[in-house]
């Protein structure tokens, strides 16, 4: 145990002697895909609850797509199905992407956790009481100011401990990563399991950090619904 | 000069007529009281003012200024500039009856909101201000960080209270604001409402309470299945009714 600290314990954590690998990779993956998902799924809510169905239906699509197909094969479609065509070869902007492992898993994860954030937001407007709204607009705002003031903040107020789910189901997620030859901490886990055959302990070790990282985040969230969540607790007197 | 004037409105559900042609005119200092049973289209009335429902037909002019409107092609009325009217709403603050505070913001962030974010009001004269009707309301400044749940029912249609005063309206509407209250928390916002009244407020208040329809109201509307049954002055109206609806209405209420 000992020595596979002290020899893999670089690897697992930030750098594998190449690149950057292990518990560093996996966050890059988690952070990159969060944020990408987040800022894009803002819009696609708003979209998605909107009452013209050409702005509804595509968001619609997209959502249904990406939630009914296991988040395995659209990392492969993404990474060797696309890289097999002859469009995207015959371009040099597009092949120099999709060649790249990294590239197409952060483009695959950020498709795949933007879909549901979507609907979790979708979900969180939609919820919003209808007295606000009248309130908001018999005070004279526009629509635009309806949801910049009252129902975005609101709906993704609500929405954080379903947020929270998404954020760590997605870091189970990254697990997949390795199919695209991206050195995180599973790959990390079953080079070395394959290089020593210490299986409980390459992969134990994998599983701490991941319930660390998992830890870490719940304690984020939990910080962020006391401070944004406040006015829907029971007031201590 | 009237501060508002509502002009034969109409409004139907489907085939259903709510509103048979209902006229209001308030002058400065007016407190009009629209009483009638449920269903007779009272709050219908006071919502189709600011257009939070579409009448079928009518004008409506606040300060002088009509909404301008136009028919669509189903024959119900459409506003023709949307900023106009978000303007023109800006001077018909509306309490309602389940308070309808924004439940994300605090007191302070609720009652400032619409003079920050809709007029223009820098933040800290908008503070500066909503403390001062915070007051008015007759709440204390503690209560300016907490968040409307926290609060009880009678607090919070003082916050709402607050919140329309703080916009400086020409009309404040109120719709049945104490009849979702605990009928111990319906004095304390009765008594605000007769304050502002005191002060020459023009306010239309939609209302179940005949004390206050009586004793603070200067004129008071019966609503009957869509029309006017009768009005007028409440020591007449409420003391000597000429319709059998209104005597059966006020017989039951009135003890």
């Amino acid at each position: 145990m000992i020595e596979i600290i002290q020899e893999y314990g670089q690897a697992y954590l930030w750098n594998d002697g190449y690149h950057l690998s292990g518990l560093a990779m996996t966050l890059w993956l988690l952070t990159v895909s969060i944020v990408i998902g987040f800022v894009l799924s803002v819009p696609l809510s708003v979209a998605r609850v909107s009452q013209n169905w050409a702005i509804r239906g595509p968001v619609w699509f997209y959502t249904y797509v990406f939630r009914g197909t296991p988040l395995y094969i659209q990392l492969l479609i993404i990474y060797t199905g696309i890289y097999s065509l002859e469009v995207v070869r015959g371009q040099p902007l597009l092949e120099g992407f999709f060649r790249d492992g990294l590239n197409c898993t952060l483009l695959a994860f950020a498709m795949n956790t933007c879909a549901y954030t979507t609907e979790v937001f979708a979900g969180a407007i939609r919820a919003t009481p209808y007295g606000e709204i009248e309130a908001g607009r018999a005070y004279g705002m526009s629509s635009f100011g309806l949801y910049r003031r009252i129902i975005l903040p609101s709906a993704l107020r609500r929405a954080l401990p379903y947020y929270s789910n998404e954020v760590i189901l997605m870091l189970h997620s990254t697990t997949l990563a390795f199919t695209a030859t991206v050195p995180d901490i599973l790959k990390v886990a079953r080079d070395v399991n394959s290089a020593t055959y210490a299986s409980f302990e390459a992969f134990g070790i994998a599983a701490v950090l991941y319930a660390l990282l998992a830890f870490v985040l719940v304690w984020v969230f939990r910080r962020c619904e006391i401070r944004w969540l406040a006015f829907q607790k029971p007031q201590s007197h | 000069m009237y501060k508002l004037t509502v002009e034969d409105l109409h409004k139907k559900y489907g085939p259903h007529k709510v509103l048979k042609g209902v006229s209001l005119k308030a002058k400065a200092g007016d407190v009009i009281s629209i009483i009638g049973s449920s269903g007779s289209g009272k709050s219908t009335f006071l919502r189709c003012i600011n257009f939070l429902e579409q009448p079928c037909a009518g004008r409506i002019t606040v300060n002088a200024e009509e909404i301008r409107t136009h028919n669509d092609s189903s024959g119900a009325l459409k506003v023709s500039d949307a900023r106009q009217l978000q303007r023109v709403r800006t001077k018909l603050a509306m309490v309602f009856q389940h308070f309808n505070l924004w439940q994300h913001m605090t007191v302070l962030e609720n009652i400032t909101e619409a003079p920050i974010h809709v007029l223009g009001v820098s933040r800290k004269e908008a503070e500066q201000r909503a403390r001062g009707y915070l007051a008015k309301v007759g709440l204390e400044p503690s209560v300016e960080d907490k968040y409307p749940s926290h609060l009880s029912g009678g607090q919070q249609q003082r916050v709402a209270i607050a919140r329309a005063l703080a916009v400086e309206p020409e009309v404040m509407l109120f719709d049945e604001p104490t009849s979702a209250l605990d009928p111990e928390l319906v004095g304390e916002v009765l008594k605000v409402m007769q304050a502002l009244a005191e002060e020459g407020r023009t306010m239309v208040v939609v209302t179940h309470e005949m004390g206050f329809a009586r004793n603070v109201s200067n004129h008071v509307m019966f609503l009957h299945q869509g029309v006017v049954e009768e009005e007028g002055h409440p020591s007449e109206v409420l003391v000597n009714p000429q319709s059998e609806r209104l005597t059966q209405f006020l017989s039951g209420r009135l003890k």
